[in-house]
């Protein structure tokens, strides 16, 4: 087997933000569905608007989350089997020599959408332990009926079965294209021809270092998109987190701050991450040849900083638009819905924990690089 | 000048712990052409490693010019690495993003050296500079770890079965202009082989086997890279 399960275990992150995007969408989706038990009971008026407030918040979470979230595990799991090919060429180029076809590779790539099934299945568990909480808080107030927890079976499939299917295939097509690349080069570590024609390096008269530091961006288109979006998603769902507070009930800001953070942290530790571990054996035979630690940092992971804060602006701008048109269309014609402007408060502090959280992950994981001695790096 | 005194290595705990070095101690003369030989598991590579400072044993000193560098500090370590050596590896150990010309220049940075690109000349990659390591010959990708080793106008030169991967001729090559270039520069030369035929090129030959050196030989002619057999 070319991929085992415990590759599929490394995925930590797909499972927590696959769990995280279960457990939403089953607590609003079940309520939203348990509604309609008391739409006949629902009278004109201050009730009726009450009623279709609650459901249009309930619908405006579980697509906001629910399609951020999908969106964030397809790219991270995408990203994951390039990466998991790019590091195992040689043995799928040996694998392909001895007459194994693509498919017959690819099939084995199952296991990286199963990884959604443990998420899926947590979250969709997950959801049921924590809706009743949701809504006994749900059912405070007396203006319309209480509305009855009941279990839905089709969500099940909705949210566990199909989802784990898909991904699954979606990993043996995507791998299956990954794979068409010649036995020869993925052997002995050939770049595309496609490639090769943009890959003459000019003449430069910058230092070595400051060629390195352009360079490691160029070369790591992938890792360097990663790094653009783990910043995107932290900034887009902190901020979101703070801002759902005005727009929604205590309950529910509170759990999309939950999952917000969660969800932030996560992608930005996996972007940091790959990061170093991508560039450790560069960062070892630099330091075999006498740079510092502090050089060798500086140009092949400080690349990645002005990128990150990129990816934080385009998150902010993304999050802003996205409530914007939220709350215009969502809320349209609503009584009492608060005008929803930038939360600069919510941007600060986003900001904040983000430099702060970005320079302890790269500072903590460089201090662990040098305590690997450069031998050891080097027979990996 | 290179002593190394009693030096000892263990790998690993309890029961599976080996000996590596078992109180090794040896003399290098300044532009000594040394060649290490021994069958695997020898101890020969640990020896190389430790010399050259990506190791530190635990036991022992390694004076260099009377500077013992096993007390030296990481950061320290490193300082002395980029004054000191230059390293050629079986693996050649490219950088894969770069050209051979930035390849080298990340030697020659070290060393304030600006002209890199005789270095280039001399092992013949000239007009490949601008191409990347996967698109070079295995011979090339070889003689571009000496251009960058040396580039960095090292005072010891270390070399772990730098014709590992080559073949007879691209091997031949390899050594011709490492030789070339020694007496050109003067620098000290240490190198690991399996290859008994190349101990006819240096002027010190020491025999390990078992942790220990069993004995030192002294060549009174140096051969040439091409009147050796392979």
């Amino acid at each position: 087997m070319v991929v085992g399960i415990k590759d599929a275990f490394k995925l930590m992150g797909i499972v927590i933000v696959s769990l995280c995007a279960v457990l939403v969408c089953t607590i609003f989706l079940n309520y939203q569905l348990d509604m309609s038990q008391i739409e006949n009971q629902i009278q004109p008026g201050p009730q009726q608007m009450l009623y279709d407030a609650q459901k249009s918040t309930a619908n405006m979470v579980t697509v906001l989350s629910g399609g951020c979230l999908l969106a964030t595990s397809v790219i991270m799991m995408i990203f994951y089997i390039k990466h998991y090919i790019d590091t195992h060429k040689k043995e799928l180029g040996i694998l392909k020599a001895l007459g194994c076809s693509r498919m017959q590779i690819a099939i084995n790539f199952w296991v990286f959408g199963s990884s959604i099934f443990l998420g899926t299945a947590l979250g969709f568990g997950g959801g049921y332990l924590l809706a009743p909480m949701f809504y006994t808080f749900n059912n405070e107030g007396d203006l319309i009926p209480d509305v009855e927890l009941t279990f839905h079976p089709e969500l099940v499939v909705y949210m566990v079965v199909l989802p784990t299917l898909a991904f699954g295939i979606l990993a043996i097509l995507y791998a299956c294209r990954k794979l068409k690349t010649p036995v020869n080069h993925l052997l002995n570590d050939l770049p595309h021809e496609k490639s090769r024609k943009h890959s003459r390096d000019k003449e430069s008269s910058k230092s070595f270092l400051a060629d390195l530091k352009s360079s490691a961006l160029r070369s790591h288109k992938t890792l360097t998109f990663f790094v653009i979006f783990a910043s995107f998603c932290f900034s887009a769902m902190t901020q979101m987190s703070f801002s759902m507070d005005e727009l929604a009930s205590k309950m529910m800001s509170i759990m999309v701050m939950m999952i917000g953070l969660t969800l932030a942290f996560t992608t930005l530790y996996m972007a940091i991450t790959t990061v170093i571990s991508g560039n450790k054996k560069s960062i070892a035979i630099m330091r075999t040849f006498g740079y510092s630690q502090k050089e060798c940092t500086g140009a092949l992971l400080g690349c990645y900083r002005p990128m990150a804060y990129l990816g934080f602006v385009i998150g902010t701008i993304y999050q802003y638009a996205l409530l914007k048109i939220a709350v215009d269309v969502v809320f349209a014609g609503m009584e009492g819905v608060p005008e929803y402007s930038f939360d600069w408060t919510a941007f600060f502090i986003s900001l904040a924990v983000f430099a702060v959280f970005y320079d302890i992950l790269m500072y903590v994981y460089s201090k662990k690089i040098k305590k690997i001695s450069v031998k050891e790096i080097m027979m990996e | 000048m290179i002593e190394v005194k009693n030096l000892t290595k263990f790998y690993g705990v309890g029961e599976s712990q080996l000996q590596a070095l078992k109180g090794v101690s040896a003399k290098f003369e300044d532009g000594d052409y040394v060649v290490i030989l021994g069958p695997s598991g020898s101890g020969k590579s640990t020896f190389l490693n430790a010399i050259s400072g990506l190791e530190v044993p635990d036991d022992g000193q390694i004076l260099y010019d009377g500077k013992d560098i096993t007390k030296l500090r990481d950061a320290d370590l490193t300082a002395f690495r980029k004054e000191n050596v230059g390293f050629i590896f079986q693996q050649y150990y490219l950088l894969p993003n770069l050209s051979v010309e930035k390849n080298v220049k990340m030697g020659a940075d070290l060393a304030g050296n600006k002209d890199y690109m005789s270095m280039i000349e001399a092992v013949g990659l000239a007009e490949k500079r601008h191409k990347y390591p996967s698109e070079l010959s295995s011979g090339e990708q070889q003689r571009v770890s000496v251009a960058r080793a040396l580039a960095k106008k090292p005072k010891v030169l270390f070399l772990d079965e730098p014709t590992g991967a080559l073949d007879e001729k691209t091997g031949r090559q390899v050594l011709d202009y490492i030789s070339k270039l020694q007496k050109e520069l003067g620098f000290t030369i240490v190198m690991v082989t399996h290859n008994l035929n190349i101990a006819k090129m240096a002027k010190t030959v020491i025999h390990m086997n078992s942790g220990v050196i069993q004995s030192v030989d002294r060549n009174e002619i140096q051969k040439s890279a091409y009147e050796i057999g392979w």
